[in-house]
């Protein structure tokens, strides 16, 4: 059980190894469950492989997050950025768990999940520097990155949820097996919207994994000041609901593959939640320091950190040495720098592509400059 | 000789919808009561009975939460036709319509295409009062990423229905309530199940050397009527149906207006900013404006709420006699 305090507890402090079979350890898990009578299993399994390729993942969006922030101050970064620092468990544990095939869909706090579902970092860099490298030409920003099965990056609280649905109803009329995790954080969880999403999800049995991101606060709101109940894993109501550890991969990648297969086995939508945390404010405009302590914000990244918590599990089970992480983190520290030099070096989109792709598989058309005499060309 | 068939617009609208279905099986329609209750206006009739739950879905009442569905299908494959019971239930989705349909394929640089059609009945009805007659011409026409549709007849209907679903952007298609029960000719070529009317060209309906009216939807009719009337007394009107407010043909207005030397617009919706507002701006910027005899003037809805009143909302509107009134005030006679 998670007490709703501020302080996430980790849930390991118990000796964590059942057995040692080839390689894999075993670790004790537990979630909240609403309306399901099993939820996901106890244990979990990791091999050596999986927990560098977790690890490399989360220290990959940690290290280019981290760069953001960097750029960001040297102005060479605009606008919106909302960095994902403290929450890469959600993204690894959540792409370790569903296939390629499968569809996401997220809210504006995208740059780590942009880089799971298969975006380079060079293109994320680059688009948040508004560089024509970037994945979407410098045409879209921080929020508005998009690849194969992966729908953005969305701007509007809440509007996401709805398209995730609808992606899901796509799967289930192709009878393609596949499904769509719609992620949404603790402010987005009251809006009306994802009220009526969850409805029609349940009444049409939709393969929508519905995934409530709770970093307590949206925005400068602490969870407490803006919900009436703070379980969100219980708000689908009539869907089922299990509540999850967000700081632990593991738990992440676990609960996601229970959610997949009741999705997958026509059971209709389910909604998790996943108690997380990020390190920066709700953006770059914001310290986060107004609404909550730097105590509290010092003891997530000494007791909870993601990638920590990692590391130490492998080291303390001597699945790997201190050594290869520091590799992999220098490796890691590389292409970023690579990523951030092409970010800065990029040139900006040309001036013709000032009116391009307003449309999609269109003839060429022609839109009104600032000026009755500015005829400017946009082609698909 | 060909054979002429009279088809309600409600019929024409039925049709190119049963087609497109036949045609792609990506093609589905969801709103509220489509499927088993026929359509609101019955504008489905008979499709649930043909395709099934599948294809033709009825939604609760959450047209936020269904235009959202929609558009989510939309960007993952399919190619929805998003009914809204009356475009004035739009407002509650509005931000789907331009947030999540209309600005994405430029916000990806051209990844993501949103195939999508949102259609239902706009502008005022019958004695149906303020909150379920606007005309949203005017509101959707002013975003870029949207191809805004306004048919007239049963041919522009079908034929326009088609393409809007065949079209690989949102498109918001405006039909009219009251014109759904009214037959019109349709030449048999437009019965053919490839039978398309392209977007963002105009057609005149009518052909005249003294004066140019421009309009969308129901006036068109209007107009044809106050043009008959002016022919008598001398006056020939050249009638423009706009057929697609944006992109609007502004093309063909132009070469009416430098034969005609003047311009009368018609519409529903209320003046300011509107349909007419944006023409009058179009001809003052391009090649026509030297050839106005007079300024252009505009027809419009009277700017207020709709009233309930029937003698009310007769006079919150267009009549005959305000176009024909309007004509003789711009040609001076």
């Amino acid at each position: 059980i998670f007490s709703p305090s501020l302080l996430l507890t980790s849930i390991f402090s118990l000796t964590d190894v059942v057995s040692v079979q080839s390689g894999c350890r075993f670790f004790h898990q537990k979630c909240d469950l609403h309306r399901l009578e099993e939820g996901p299993p106890l244990k979990a399994e990791l091999t050596r492989d999986q927990g560098l390729q977790y690890y490399r993942t989360m220290q990959t969006v940690r290290r280019m997050e981290l760069k953001a922030d960097q750029l960001y101050k040297q102005k060479i970064i605009r606008g919106f950025c909302h960095l994902y620092d403290g929450q890469e468990a959600c993204a690894a544990g959540i792409e370790a768990s569903i296939n390629p095939t499968d569809h996401l869909i997220t809210a504006y706090r995208a740059h780590g999940y942009t880089y799971t579902r298969g975006v380079s970092i060079k293109e994320i860099l680059a688009e948040l520097t508004g560089r024509k490298g970037g994945v979407a030409k410098g045409k879209g920003g921080s929020m508005h990155m998009y690849a194969p099965h992966f729908y953005g990056g969305n701007g509007i609280v809440g509007a996401q949820v709805p398209l995730g649905a609808g992606i899901a109803l796509a799967c289930q009329y192709q009878g393609n097996n596949q499904l769509c995790v719609t992620l949404y954080g603790d402010g987005a969880a009251n809006q009306g919207q994802l009220f009526e999403s969850f409805n029609m999800a349940a009444l049409w049995k939709l393969p929508c994994i519905f995934i409530c991101e709770n970093n307590k606060y949206g925005m400068g709101t602490s969870v407490e000041r803006a919900s009436a109940s703070i379980d969100y894993y219980k708000r689908g109501d009539f869907i089922p609901g299990i509540r999850v550890d967000g700081m632990d991969v593991l738990c992440v990648r676990e609960a996601t593959k229970f959610a997949a297969d009741h999705c997958r086995s026509g059971k209709g939508p389910i909604v998790m939640e996943l108690q997380t945390y990020r390190y920066h404010g709700h953006s770059m405009s914001d310290p986060g320091v107004s609404y909550r302590t730097r105590e509290e914000i010092q003891e997530v990244r000494t007791k909870s950190d993601p990638i920590s918590m990692l590391k130490e599990r492998m080291l303390s089970n001597n699945m790997a040495s201190v050594e290869e992480f520091k590799e992999i983190d220098v490796d890691i520290r590389k292409q970023v720098e690579e990523a951030a030099q092409f970010a800065t070096s990029d040139p900006e989109p040309p001036l013709e592509d000032l009116c391009n792709h307003i449309f999609y598989n269109n003839p060429p058309l022609e839109v009104r400059g600032t000026n009755p005499w500015s005829k400017l060309k946009s082609v698909s | 000789i060909q054979a002429q068939f009279n088809v309600t617009v409600r019929d024409a609208l039925n049709q190119a919808m049963d087609e497109e279905l036949e045609r792609d099986e990506r093609v589905f329609l969801l709103g509220e009561e489509v499927a088993q209750y026929d359509g609101a206006y019955k504008v489905s009739r008979g499709l649930w009975k043909k395709y099934g739950d599948k294809r033709i879905i009825d939604t609760p009442i959450s047209e936020m939460g269904f235009a959202g569905i929609a558009v989510g299908a939309a960007m993952a494959g399919l190619r929805p036709i998003c009914e809204f019971m009356t475009f004035n239930f739009s407002m509650q989705a509005i931000d789907q319509v331009i947030n999540s349909a209309a600005k994405t394929c430029y916000m990806s640089a051209g990844l993501q295409a949103v195939p999508i059609v949102f259609r239902g009945p706009n502008g005022a009805s019958a004695g149906v009062a303020a909150q379920h007659s606007q005309c949203f011409a005017a509101w959707y026409a002013h975003c870029p990423g949207l191809k805004v549709v306004s048919p007239w007849n049963s041919e522009d209907a079908k034929g326009l229905l088609k393409s809007s679903i065949r079209d690989d952007n949102p498109v918001v298609f405006l039909e009219n309530e009251l014109l759904y029960g009214v037959p019109f000719e349709m030449s048999e070529e437009a019965q053919s199940k490839d039978f398309t009317i392209p977007i963002g060209k105009a057609k005149v309906e009518r052909a005249g050397s003294h004066i140019t009216l421009v309009s969308h939807s129901r006036y068109v009719g209007h107009c044809l009527d106050a043009a008959a009337v002016l022919a008598k007394e001398g006056i020939e009107c050249e009638v423009i149906n706009l057929r697609t407010i944006r992109p609007m043909d502004v093309e063909s207005i132009e070469a009416s207006v430098m034969k005609t030397n003047h311009l009368v617009t018609v519409e529903g919706g209320w003046p300011q900013f509107g349909v007419g507002a944006e023409i009058c701006a179009r001809i003052m910027e391009g090649s026509a404006f030297n050839y106005l005899d007079s300024p252009v003037t505009r027809v419009t809805g009277v700017d207020i709420p709709m009233p309930y009143a029937k003698i009310l909302e007769d006079h919150s509107l267009p009549q005959i006699k305000d176009i024909i009134f309007s004509v003789k005030k711009t040609l001076n006679v």
